[in-house]
C-alpha cells in the first residue's frame, strides 16, 4: 500500500473538474421550450382515434362550408317526376347503380322515370324528387351551425357566470347556484315548446331555447374549477401585487380554465346537434323545406322499409359526427389533463 | 441584537394589535385561527414566526397583507391602519408590501412565461414605460436572484423548486417593496437548496434595507435568519424574544418542547435526545393570560401567578451565563 502511495503523487493539478464550471451553465435548461398547448398537442397526436376524428370533422366542416356556395343541385328544387330515385353513380358501384328491388326483380328506376342520360343522384332523391346529397350537405351545415351557436351561448353565459359565482363566493354564489338549480329543473323540451309559443319555429328559437338551458353544465364546471384556482398561490400572489379582479380572471383564471372550456365545448356541440335532430324529428324543429339532419331522418324513416337509403345516409352522417366529436373531446381531455387518464 | 432594541427606539414598521381572525364566526364550524395576538416589527429587522402546522402562522401573514379581513383588532403599516386604506390608496399599499409563497410549484401561473410573471407587478403599477424597459428590468431582477436572462422566455414547469422559488422572490422584489412576508419560503425545498434561498433573502435584505416577516416551522433556520422570534401555538403568541434568547433561554414550556424536537447532526446527542412533550391543558385553567415581559425584550404568554416561576427560570439562565463568563444577551 505505502509503496503505491509513494509512487502516486496527488496534487490539486492532477484533478480535473467534470461538469459545469460556472453557475450560468448549471442553471441552463437544454430542453426545448414547449408551451402548455404545444405539449397538449404533442400528447393528442399520440391518440390515433382522436386524430382520425379530427380529420373526419375537418372534412365534414369543409363540406358544410362548401355547401354555403355550391351544392350539386338546388336542395329545395322539386322534380316530382324524379321522386324516390335510388342512389346512382355512373360507373356501376354496387349500391349506386340506380336499380331498385321491386317485387323480387331489379328495376332501373332511372330508365323508368326517363331521367336523361348523364344525370345522376349520388344519394338518390326523396319523395319530392329533391337531390338527397345536396340536402345532406345543407343539413350537416345547418346542424353544425346550430351546434356552434348553442356552444357560443355556453361560452358567453356559462364561463362568466361560473367565474363570477366561484370567485365572489358567499351570498352571491349561493344565489347564483339557486338560480342555476331552478333553470336546470325545467326540462329542455318544455322550454323549447314554450319558445315556440313566442317565436316561429326555426333556427332562432331552437338556438335560444338551447342557449337558455345549455350553459348550466359549463357554468357548474367553471365554478368548481374557479373555487380550486382562487386558493392557488399564484392567484393570491396576483392579489397581493394589486391586480384587479377582472385582470385576474383574464390573465390567471381563463388560461388555466381553458382545458375545461375546450373539452366542455367539444362535448356540448354534439349534444346540441343531437337535440336539434330530435326536435326536427318530432316535428318542432327546422321547418320545411329547409334540410337538417333531423328533418332528413324524419322524412327517411317514413319510407325506411322500401327506400332504406333515404334514412341510411343521414343516419350515418349524424353518427359519424357524434362519434367523432366525442372521441376528439375524449382525446383532448386526456391531452390537456394527463392526470384524469385512468 | 436585542441590545440595540432597548438602546434606541427603532421605527415600528408593522404593528399588530389584538388581531383576531376567525373563520365562519358564530357558526358551528367556527375556527379561531388567530386569537388576540399583538406584536411589532421594526424597520430593517427580520421577524421570525414559528409554530406547528395549524398554529395560525400563515393566517397571520395573510391578514397582514390583507388577503383576509380581520375579525377584530388592528394592523398598522407605517402608522396607517390597513383595514381603512381607501380603494385608490390600496395600490400603493400593495406595492410596499409583498409576499413570498410556500409552494414554489403552486405560486407561479403555469400558463405564463417567467418574464410575464416577474413583470406582473411592473405592469400593474406602471413602473415601466415600454417593452425595452420592461425587459431590462426583468433581466436585472433575474440577475439579482441568480438566474440568467435566457430563463425569461421559459415556462415555470421547466424549473426546479429552488429556481422557481427564486422566480417568486424576483416577482416580489419587482415592485420594490419595503416589507416582505416570507410564508414558509423554504419548507418545500431540499435542504441543500434551502440555504441558497435563505442566503439570497439575506443578501437582498442587506442591499435593499428590507424588513421581513419570516414564517417557518424549522426553528434552526428561523434562528439563522431572524433578529427576533415569536413562537405561535393555537392562534396565540407563546413567547417573543430576540432569536438567541428564544433559542438558548426558552421560558415557555411550549418553546422548550419545540426546541427539544430540533434534530442535530450529532449521533451521540441524537441517541440520548430527550423530547419534552408539551401538554397544552395548562392553557385551559381559566386563568387570564397575556404576553408578559419577563426580562427586557423577552415576552411570555403567562398568567399573573406564573410570573414568579418564569422570572426564576430567567434568573437561573442569567447565573449560568455569568458562570460561563458571558453576557446572556450576546450568547
Amino acid at each position: 500500500m505505502s509503496e503505491q502511495a509513494d509512487k502516486l503523487e496527488l496534487t490539486p493539478d492532477s484533478f480535473k473538474r467534470v461538469g459545469a464550471n460556472d453557475t450560468d451553465a448549471q442553471e441552463k435548461i437544454s430542453a426545448p421550450s414547449l408551451t402548455f398547448f404545444q405539449d397538449a398537442i404533442r400528447r393528442l397526436k399520440q391518440n390515433k382515434a382522436a386524430i382520425i376524428s379530427f380529420w373526419l370533422l375537418a372534412i365534414i366542416i369543409l363540406i358544410s362550408i362548401v355547401s354555403i356556395w355550391w351544392t350539386p343541385s338546388d336542395p329545395n328544387a322539386q322534380h316530382v317526376a324524379y321522386a324516390n330515385l335510388p342512389p346512382k353513380i355512373g360507373n356501376g358501384i354496387p349500391g349506386f347503380t340506380g336499380q331498385a328491388n321491386v317485387g323480387g326483380q331489379l328495376v332501373d328506376k332511372y330508365a323508368q322515370a326517363n331521367v336523361p342520360k348523364g344525370t345522376y343522384y349520388i344519394l338518390g332523391t326523396d319523395y319530392l324528387g329533391r337531390d338527397l346529397f345536396s340536402r345532406l350537405m345543407k343539413g350537416i351545415a345547418l346542424s353544425l351551425l346550430i351546434g356552434m351557436l348553442a356552444t357560443l351561448f355556453d361560452l358567453m353565459i356559462g364561463v362568466p357566470y361560473g367565474i363570477i359565482s366561484g370567485w365572489r363566493g358567499g351570498h352571491t354564489d349561493t344565489i347564483m347556484q339557486r338560480i342555476i338549480e331552478i333553470i336546470s329543473s325545467i326540462p329542455n323540451l318544455v322550454v323549447v315548446i314554450l319558445m315556440l309559443l313566442l317565436f316561429t319555429p326555426g333556427l332562432g328559437s331552437i338556438v335560444v331555447a338551447m342557449g337558455i338551458t345549455g350553459w348550466i353544465t359549463m357554468a357548474r364546471l367553471i365554478r368548481a374549477e374557479t373555487l380550486t384556482l382562487k386558493t392557488q398561490e399564484y392567484v393570491l400572489a396576483a392579489r397581493t401585487i394589486g391586480e384587479s379582479p377582472f385582470k385576474i380572471a383574464t390573465k390567471h383564471l381563463i388560461p388555466n380554465l381553458s382545458s375545461t372550456i375546450i373539452i366542455q365545448t367539444m362535448f356540448s356541440i354534439p349534444t346540441a346537434i343531437f337535440f336539434e335532430a330530435f326536435l326536427s324529428f318530432i316535428g318542432i324543429g327546422i321547418p320545411a323545406p329547409n334540410a337538417s339532419l333531423g328533418t332528413l331522418l324524419s322524412d327517411g324513416q317514413k319510407t325506411f322499409r322500401f327506400l332504406p337509403y333515404q334514412m341510411w345516409y343521414p343516419a350515418a352522417a349524424i353518427s359519424i359526427i357524434m362519434i367523432a366529436f366525442n372521441l376528439l373531446a375524449d382525446g383532448l381531455r386526456d391531452a390537456f389533463d394527463p392526470k384524469t387518464n385512468n | 441584537m436585542s441590545a440595540t432594541n432597548s438602546d434606541r427606539p427603532r421605527k415600528k414598521l408593522v404593528q399588530v394589535q389584538h388581531l383576531k381572525q376567525y373563520f365562519n364566526p358564530g357558526k358551528p364550524n367556527e375556527v379561531k385561527a388567530i386569537d388576540d395576538i399583538s406584536f411589532d416589527i421594526y424597520e430593517g429587522e427580520t421577524f421570525g414566526l414559528v409554530g406547528e402546522s395549524g398554529s395560525g402562522k400563515s393566517t397571520t401573514g395573510r391578514s397582514i397583507i390583507r388577503l383576509y379581513n380581520p375579525t377584530s383588532g388592528k394592523i398598522l403599516f407605517d402608522g396607517q391602519d390597513i383595514s381603512r386604506i381607501k380603494h385608490r390608496d390600496m395600490l400603493e399599499f400593495r406595492r410596499e408590501m409583498q409576499m413570498i409563497f410556500q409552494d414554489p410549484y403552486a405560486s407561479l401561473n403555469p400558463r405564463m412565461k417567467v418574464k410575464d410573471i416577474i413583470a406582473e407587478g411592473l405592469d400593474v403599477h406602471h413602473l415601466v414605460k415600454n417593452d425595452q424597459e420592461r425587459d431590462a428590468r426583468v433581466n436585472e431582477l433575474l440577475n439579482l436572484v441568480g438566474l440568467s436572462r435566457d430563463h425569461a422566455t421559459r415556462y415555470p414547469h421547466e424549473f426546479s423548486g429552488g429556481q422557481r422559488q427564486r422566480i417568486g422572490i424576483a416577482r416580489a422584489l419587482a415592485v420594490q417593496p419595503r416589507f416582505i412576508i416570507a410564508d414558509e419560503p423554504i419548507s418545500a425545498l431540499d435542504v441543500s437548496i434551502q440555504a441558497q434561498v435563505v442566503n439570497l433573502l439575506r443578501e437582498i435584505q442587506q442591499e435593499q434595507n428590507l424588513t421581513y416577516l419570516f414564517i417557518a416551522h424549522d426553528l434552526s433556520m428561523v434562528k439563522y435568519i431572524s433578529d427576533r422570534i415569536a413562537v405561535m401555538h393555537n392562534g396565540r403568541l407563546m413567547e417573543l424574544a430576540a432569536a438567541d434568547e428564544v433559542y438558548n433561554h426558552p421560558l415557555h414550556p411550549y418553546t422548550k418542547s419545540l426546541l427539544s424536537a430540533v434534530p442535530r447532526p450529532d449521533p451521540m446527542y441524537e441517541r440520548s435526545r430527550h423530547r419534552t412533550d408539551y401538554d397544552d391543558s395548562i392553557e385551559f385553567d381559566n386563568h387570564p393570560r397575556t404576553l408578559q415581559e419577563i426580562v427586557p425584550g423577552h415576552f411570555v404568554f403567562a398568567a399573573a401567578d406564573e410570573l414568579a416561576d418564569y422570572q426564576a427560570t430567567a434568573e437561573k439562565y442569567l447565573h449560568e451565563a455569568s458562570a460561563l463568563g458571558k453576557s446572556p444577551l450576546n450568547a
